[in-house]
Order: structure tokens, then C-alpha cells, then sequence
């Protein structure tokens, strides 16, 4: 399969700023990341000054930033903590974004080589995702691979990929309770695989490092599930396992793909999942009401753009969430308000 | 929570037959000797009953060349292939134990990137005794595995998983490709080493290998017809994807679960593709139906039990797959007479065992 050749200058690396000082993470990646414009987006919340490392090509957003761009002070609630990341995503122009945490180094694959992680979220993003049959061989466009026998062949063109989602060395993304009971335990495994997730099955997406189409789902991306007790580890988080499912029910509902597997990243030592798990576990209470609602969520016909199925997804939040916690409400007006933001300021026609 | 493993795991000597269709030669055991010398196996010999198969000295085994299928059938000998590997599941059929393992003649050990040989009954007998997650996609794959777990975001209340029913291992260097692709890629080989085991997601179809396949019979055997090819009939190399879809709806139904992955053997043989073409053209075209007829099959809540799921498929592929091709009118009542076999063959077992909310036992 001939591979679409990508521009740099068609991908932008957004990175949420939760810690200060961001100059080792970006000495670590810039062998990976110099080539590229890169957006960083300081938490509004971090007091400390923001330090960068020199030599990159980047933007710098700021609290005074997102005050300016949002219009209100309580706007920025949006935008704190992990969910900075987001106004990078508003504020990019270009048509690929990758995004990794800032405690994320580079991995290295099962040969010893280093994984330059964008390179392949552009690969799996730029060759087609099969959601409708499952491939036994994983990813069928991978050098080495296709599609098997008993693959139908008018499924195998595929279909436009939306979202990258790769994975972990190390700090695997686990449940602070998970981390907890196996405080030892560690993610070596290197599994060698892309995977298109089929068509109505909901994934948990992990926000830790992922690569999206923004023309496609970019208003999809959204800071919405904010948890009462939220804090600045992911076991105290689940904006992006919520952000993820709109993602995925928008793909389903528009014909496109998510893919999860390879690039790896080394997730540093951070945290402590007891302390975390002490703190915050009303999140992993509220996936037993949230998995079940996006499962069974339909969009209507009309909803043809992200925009108008993030619309609807807020209205059925709204609705049938809503009575259930206050947290979704408080979510599904976040929504409606991040695609009037994204109208405003977010579409290709807006000023940057 | 996932369960971690510690204790090695079990054999199964007496639960567990392993399956070989050939028309060849049995030469391959020797390699699997460490393996599988301790598990009894059932031959079924295709082609010629007069040829003798001479198995490896050493190895406990019964063999079913066509006389012995038509003797013990009877009539009902006609839903068993002849001259294709399809006909290994009469071996299902007359097994006596609660899991199968079905390998193909030109299939060896293959080697982990360690350098280890793979033990592939090991780790199908591993996937078949751990849960399968079906309803929600788990990001580092097989939570049960041995360094894997559930990741965030995923319920608790889904972390029980249900039953495994099949274990769909992978294959090394011939991939399993179809007659075109064969032909386009002649020297493709398969020698990525992909280190997972996963669930396949309820509602989604998949291509099922018969390779290199097991699963629990108890739970879904009488699913597991290998359909009509071969000699005498329109199509071939379809067998394992016919079986694969029709166990992946009932699956569905029955909220069983089919894994898929690890574990690896080695596939030495390339079948020649111009013969694969032949058998397969037919299939080609026909699957276009196929699949969108699995897709959107429903099975009433009635059906509680294997069996009935099955008679009840065997209805709407004749209801539904009838115009496509008179085959299919054919193949639908060869689905019944497979049952009523059997039921017949297998009576003390009565209905395959009925799940209650789909969640079984783990046997461990």
C-alpha cells in the first residue's frame, strides 16, 4: 500500500504543561519533536513559571491566553489541569495533532530502536482503519501484512482513520485501585501491533498519547467530564476515557476509524496510587453509568459534521445523565459550550 | 481484577482431544511429540480409506478413515465433507472430552523471539480457562495475561468477563491469505511476532483459521460444523470461515466469548494458488452476502442452547441465503442433519450446557 507522504508542517504537537518545567522532557524529545511546530499550553492552575527548552519551533499559550481567547475567568475551568491540552488543540491550525503527557519520555522498541512516536500516529493515521471485520493479522496495511483469507473484499479498501491511540511502557494507564493492589507492576510488554477497534465497541481512550485528525473529530476532543475532586495525576482523571467514547460514537456514526496499538511511550515514575486512590475514586464509579450510556447511544441521520454530533451527544448526555449525577450535566453544558467555542474561535476561518 | 497466574497450568490430559484431518502423511507429530504425546488424539483421514496413515509409535489415538464416518452416520455420513479438511469435524463429533485442539498436517512448532519453541497447546489451554472481555475493548489486550491488566476507564463491573469459548491462534512465515492475495504475493511471509491474546469484540465478525484453533466443546462443539466442501460440491477453503461465523453469532447470543492471537505455530506449507483460486472463486463472491447476512442475524431469546441457536441459523440461511445459491438451500440442511448426528452421537450430554445471563464457572 503506497503510503500518503505527510508534511511536517501539516502536524502540530500539543503538549499540556501540568509540571513547570517542561526543558528535560523536551531535551528527551527532541530528536523526535525539533522538526515540528509544537504548541504548549500551561496548566492555568500551575503558579510557577512556565520553563521551556530553546531551539524549537513553538507557541507558548498561558492563562492570560486562554482568558483572552475564552472571554471569561470561569471558562478557564475548562482548561485546567490535564484538560490544557485542549486549548492547544483549539488553538492549532494544523491538520494532524499529536499529543503526549509531559511525563512521558521516549520508549524503545523490541529491537532496541527508538520509537518516533509521530511517524507512526501519522502512518496509522494517514492509511486506512477497518472497522467493519476484524483482521486476524492486525493492522492489514503494515509492511508484512494484509488482509486474510475469508476477508471480504469490498471491505478492504478501508476507511479515513480519526484517532491513534498508543500505548505505555513502564507506568502502564491503570485505575488508581489497579496500581494500588500491584504497586510493582509494570508494562515490558512490547506488543508489535496496530488494531483498528470495530465499529460499536467503546474503548477507554487514554489521553496519555494520541495522535487525531482534527479536520475530521477535532470538536470531538473535547474537556468535558470533569471530576468534583479532580486533581493533577491521571488516576485522578477521566476527562480523556469520556472525550475518548464521544470520539469513538462520532466514528462510528460518521463511517470512521480509531486505531490502537503502537507508538509506545515511557511513562515516568509519578504519583502514588494510593494517596490517589485515597483521594479520588469517584471516577472509577462513574464509568458504570457512563460505559453503558455511550454503548447505547445512536446519532440521528442529520447529525453529519462533529460539531452536530457533539451537539446531539450533549443534548442524550443532558437527558439521560444528566438526573443521574451532576457531573454530567455540568459535562453536557461543557460540551455545548466548547463547540461554540470552537465555532469562535476553533474553525479553520477563525483568526488563531 | 485480574486474576494473576501463578500456578502453572493444568494439562488437561483427560479433558482434552486434539483433532488432524489428513489425506498425507502424519510426519509432523514427530515434532510435536513433547507436546502432544500425552493427549489423545483423533485422526480423520480424508481421501482414500484404503491408503494407510501410519501414525507415529507412541502416541494414544483413534482413526476415522470415510468407511468408518459412513458406518457410524449412516445417511447422516452426507453433511461430512469428502477430499477437504472440513471433514475434521467428525472428529469433534465423536470426542468424548470437553476441549479440542484442531491442527492441520503441515502446521509445526514455532519458535517465540526468544529463540523458545512455542508450546501452542499450553497457551490455548490458557485462553480457554481465562475470561474473555467481549463488550468493552481493553487497550493492553488480555487483561488476564500475566503482566496485563485492566487499564483506567474500564468498569469493574465488566472485569469478570465471560466464558471463552474458542482460542483462535496465529501462524509464522505462509500467511493464511486467500488465492488473490497468494498470487499477488508469493513470497510474503508472516514473521511478526505479535505478543497478545484479545478478545473479539461481540458483534463483530471475524475470519476463523481452523489451523491452529481450539475451544471448549462443552459450551459451543455443536456449533463448529465445518460445512459441505469439497468433492462434489461448489466450494472449498470456506469451511473454517463458515464455522467462524456462525459460532461468532451464537457466541454473541449466548455471551460467550472468542479469543483470538497467541499462540503462534508454524506454517511450512503454501498451498498452490491456482487450485486455491478454483475452490475459492465461488466463496469470493458469495461472501459479499455472507457477511451482511451474519452481520444482521438475530437469534430469538429462545434459543438457550447451542443446538437450537444452530437449528435456528440453519433456518434463516435457508430463508435468507436460498436465492443466492441453491447451495446454500443444501448447506441449511446439512446444518440439521449435523445436529441431529450430533445429538445422536452425544446424547448423555443432552443440550450443550445452558448459560444462565451468559456467565459460566471458571474451570480451573
Amino acid at each position: 500500500m503506497a503510503q500518503v507522504s505527510i508534511q511536517d508542517s501539516e502536524i502540530d504537537i500539543v503538549i499540556g504543561a501540568v509540571q513547570s518545567d517542561l526543558t528535560s522532557f523536551m531535551e528527551e524529545w527532541r530528536p523526535i519533536f525539533s522538526r515540528y511546530h509544537l504548541i504548549i499550553v500551561k496548566d492555568p492552575d500551575l503558579k510557577e513559571e512556565l520553563k521551556v527548552a530553546g531551539g524549537f519551533n513553538v507557541n507558548v499559550y498561558t492563562k492570560s491566553d486562554i482568558d483572552r481567547v475564552v472571554g471569561s475567568s470561569s471558562s478557564t475551568v475548562l482548561f485546567s489541569g490535564y484538560s490544557c491540552r485542549y486549548f492547544g488543540y483549539l488553538m492549532s491550525r494544523k491538520k494532524y495533532i499529536i499529543s503526549v503527557d509531559d511525563d512521558c519520555s521516549l520508549a524503545k522498541d523490541n529491537k532496541g530502536n527508538m520509537i518516533d512516536i509521530v511517524a507512526q500516529h501519522v502512518s496509522n493515521l494517514t492509511t486506512p482503519a477497518t472497522p467493519f471485520f476484524f483482521n486476524t493479522l492486525f493492522d492489514p496495511y503494515r509492511k508484512g501484512a494484509d488482509f486474510v483469507r475469508g476477508y471480504p473484499f469490498s471491505l478492504r479498501n478501508g476507511v479515513a482513520c480519526a484517532l491513534s491511540c498508543g500505548l505505555w511502557l513502564n507506568l502502564a494507564d491503570y485505575d488508581a485501585p489497579t496500581q494500588a493492589l500491584k504497586p510493582g507492576h509494570r508494562n515490558y510488554r512490547y506488543v508489535d501491533a496496530v488494531l483498528t477497534v470495530p465499529t460499536r465497541m467503546m474503548m477507554p481512550v487514554s489521553g496519555i498519547n494520541i495522535g487525531f485528525d482534527r479536520e475530521l473529530v477535532g470538536p470531538a476532543l473535547l474537556p468535558a467530564l470533569r471530576l468534583a475532586a479532580e486533581g493533577k495525576f491521571r488516576w485522578e482523571t477521566v476527562e480523556d476515557i469520556w472525550c475518548g467514547m464521544c470520539v469513538k460514537v462520532v466514528c462510528d456514526h460518521m463511517g470512521i476509524g480509531v486505531k490502537s496499538g503502537l507508538p509506545y511511550v515511557w511513562r515516568e515514575e509519578r504519583g502514588d496510587a494510593v494517596e490517589s486512590l485515597k483521594k479520588e475514586w469517584e471516577g472509577v464509579k462513574l464509568m458504570e453509568e457512563v460505559v453503558p450510556f455511550f454503548q447505547s447511544l445512536r446519532l440521528s441521520k442529520a447529525a453529519v459534521s462533529a460539531e452536530q454530533c457533539v451537539v446531539e451527544m450533549a443534548a442524550a448526555v443532558k437527558e439521560r445523565l444528566g438526573p443521574v449525577d451532576p457531573v454530567f450535566a455540568r459535562a453536557a453544558d461543557a460540551m455545548v459550550n466548547w463547540i461554540k467555542l470552537w465555532k469562535v474561535a476553533g474553525s479553520q476561518t477563525a483568526v488563531a | 481484577m485480574a486474576v494473576a497466574s501463578v500456578s502453572p497450568t493444568p494439562l488437561l490430559k483427560d479433558e482434552l482431544d486434539i483433532v488432524i484431518p489428513t489425506i498425507r502423511n502424519l510426519d509432523f507429530l514427530e515434532m510435536w511429540r513433547p507436546f502432544f504425546q500425552q493427549y489423545h488424539l483423533i485422526i480423520v483421514q480424508d481421501g482414500d480409506p484404503s491408503k494407510v496413515i501410519k501414525v507415529p509409535e507412541g502416541f494414544d489415538y483413534e482413526l476415522y478413515n470415510r468407511n468408518d464416518i459412513n458406518r457410524i452416520l449412516g445417511p447422516k455420513a452426507s453433511c461430512i465433507s469428502f477430499k477437504d479438511s472440513a471433514c475434521r469435524c467428525f472428529g469433534y463429533m465423536v470426542s468424548k472430552k470437553k476441549y479440542i485442539y484442531t491442527i492441520d498436517d503441515d502446521c509445526f512448532v514455532a519458535k517465540n523471539p526468544s529463540g523458545e519453541e512455542i508450546n501452542a497447546l499450553e497457551q490455548h489451554i490458557k485462553n480457554l480457562l481465562s475470561p474473555s472481555t467481549p463488550f468493552f475493548y481493553n487497550t493492553l489486550y488480555d487483561p488476564y495475561r500475566e503482566g496485563a491488566d485492566f487499564v483506567r476507564g474500564y468498569p469493574f463491573s465488566l472485569r469478570e468477563g465471560v466464558p471463552t469459548a474458542v482460542s483462535h491462534g496465529l501462524w509464522l512465515n505462509i500467511p493464511d491469505y486467500d488465492a488473490p492475495t497468494q498470487l499477488v504475493k508469493p513470497r510474503e511471509r508472516n514473521t511478526r511476532y505479535v505478543d497478545a491474546v484479545m478478545t473479539i469484540p461481540k458483534g463483530t465478525l471475524f475470519p476463523m483459521c481452523g489451523m491452529n484453533l481450539a475451544f471448549n466443546r462443552e459450551l459451543i462443539g455443536p456449533a463448529m460444523y465445518f460445512g459441505l466442501m469439497g468433492d462434489g460440491q461448489p466450494i472449498g477453503r470456506y469451511d473454517d470461515m463458515w464455522a467462524g461465523w456462525c459460532i461468532k453469532v451464537i457466541c454473541d447470543h449466548l455471551g460467550l466469548g472468542v479469543k483470538t492471537g497467541l499462540p503462534y505455530i508454524w506454517h511450512s506449507k503454501a498451498s498452490n494458488p491456482f487450485v486455491n483460486l478454483k475452490k475459492e472463486y465461488k466463496g469470493i463472491y458469495w461472501q459479499e452476502e455472507l457477511i451482511p447476512f451474519f452481520q444482521s442475524a438475530t437469534l430469538p431469546k429462545d434459543c438457550t442452547t447451542v443446538q437450537k441457536c444452530y437449528i435456528e441459523l440453519s433456518k434463516q440461511v435457508k430463508a435468507k441465503l436460498g436465492k443466492v445459491d441453491d447451495y446454500f438451500l443444501k448447506l441449511a440442511d446439512a446444518m440439521v442433519t449435523w445436529i441431529e448426528a450430533w445429538d445422536e452421537l452425544n446424547p448423555s450430554e443432552g443440550d450443550s450446557a445452558e448459560l444462565a445471563n451468559g456467565v459460566g464457572k471458571l474451570t480451573i
